[in-house]
């Protein structure tokens, strides 16, 4: 018995029950009603895929950095299918937020054709943390393992919410979540219980990205008025357990909780503070949507 | 705290396609100890429903039969006719003989 390549072996006999799980693939969509439930207010429930989709496409983004410029080429895959995994959970949201708002526009003319302040994603996400001068891979790792701790809560939770489309998204996204938060937690023990050096490198990023956490746990007034009807989470409730995950992983790297205070906010004439909910936004997020969005802008109706 | 080294590790990857199939060896890959060598290898060997099971064992386990030694080792059983099982009729509805 012999084989061109080792997948033949495995897949011998050619028949799809060799595979694992098939090689069919499932829409995690496929037969959810799409209907806003009635006492819903759509405008926010749109403002709120708009949100969560947001955080998963400016990630997903910065993650895509990485591509061909990791340290090793195994990581290189690694942080291309975490961003890859997040991509798909923006299309789902940013889709599902140009439906509600019937404003004919689709899930590329919300990633694409959106100025900065349209953008409602939390600035964590889009915190530049290299590669390049604005931060390292421990950096990278720092802002995952929040970010990934963080909407892994929020998701568990956001299972059972009353619009069956962000349940359905929601579902999805756990087994997602887990991984990356598994991948993030690994390397903040290597790298935090490694050497002097990588202690150093892993301290600094934490440091980097804690002053961005507070707004995480802060509620916007859609989140608030959504969450009282059982469609979304308020994200005050997330704090002890993202708290009580975070405190685990640097226990076991050998890590302090950071001391590093909040960032300061921007503040409204109504006194509340103003962050990426908002579309207030950090000087680096110009630089990434312009990234992200110059082929689009520049060769208006381009397919590939 | 562990002494830094300049790379990582070779290992060598297993999968396993379906529960009762024998895991089959896939390819190989880099990685700083055991567990993350586990973690790669899911990124690059299991991203198509390739697989339930991954094994993966350090390059530097594994003990190899040397091509020098191709004749004296496997040859002899060549020409034993009775080691193999050609003298039955094989039911066609079992698969995996």
């Amino acid at each position: 018995m012999s084989f061109d390549n080792a997948y033949e072996a495995i897949m011998e006999g050619s028949d799809e029950t060799h595979w694992a799980f098939g090689t069919g693939f499932t829409d995690a969509l496929s037969g959810v009603d799409r209907a806003v439930p009635s006492d819903v207010d759509s405008g926010d429930l749109a403002t709120y895929c708009l949100m969560l989709g947001d955080d998963a496409l400016v990630l997903s983004q910065r993650l895509s950095e990485w591509c061909s410029r990791a340290p090793e080429l195994e990581e290189d895959v690694a942080l291309a299918n975490i961003a890859l995994d997040l991509l798909g959970q923006a299309r789902m949201l940013l889709t599902r937020a140009g439906e509600i708002e019937g404003a004919g526009r689709d899930e590329d003319a919300l990633a694409y054709l959106r100025e900065e302040h349209e953008f409602r994603n939390v600035q964590l996400s889009e915190v530049d943390c290299g590669p390049g001068p604005g931060g390292d891979f421990a950096t990278t790792i720092a802002r995952l393992l929040v970010f990934s701790s963080w909407r892994l809560a929020l998701s568990q939770r956001l299972v059972s919410s009353r619009d069956p489309v962000l349940a359905a998204v929601a579902a999805k996204a756990v087994k997602e979540l887990a991984y990356q938060r598994d991948h993030a937690a690994q390397w903040t023990i290597r790298l935090g219980d490694g050497t002097e050096y990588s202690r150093e490198r892993m301290i600094a990023g934490l440091d980097r990205v804690w002053p961005f956490t507070d707004e995480l746990f802060t509620a916007h007034p859609v989140e608030t008025r959504l969450a009282a009807v059982g469609v979304a989470v308020d994200p005050a409730t997330l704090r002890s357990e993202v708290d009580g995950v975070l405190d685990t992983v640097l226990g076991a790297a050998s890590l302090d909780r950071p001391t590093v205070g909040s960032l300061s906010t921007v503040v409204g004439r109504d006194g509340a503070g103003r962050g990426g909910r908002d579309g207030v936004h950090t000087e680096a997020f110009g630089y990434l949507i312009a990234e992200m969005q110059h082929i689009a802008r520049s060769m208006p109706g381009a397919t590939w | 705290m562990s002494e830094p080294r300049s790379s990582w590790p070779l290992y060598e990857v297993f999968v396993r396609g379906k529960r009762g199939l024998n895991h089959v060896h896939v390819g190989s890959l880099h990685a700083p100890d055991d567990e993350m060598a586990l973690r790669n290898a899911r990124d690059l060997y299991t991203r198509r429903n390739e697989g339930v099971s991954i094994w993966v064992v350090p390059a530097a386990a594994i003990t190899a039969s040397s091509p020098d030694e191709k004749d004296p080792f496997f040859a002899p059983s060549g020409d034993k006719v009775y080691r193999h099982p050609t003298f039955y009729a094989i039911p066609e509805d079992v698969p995996h003989l």
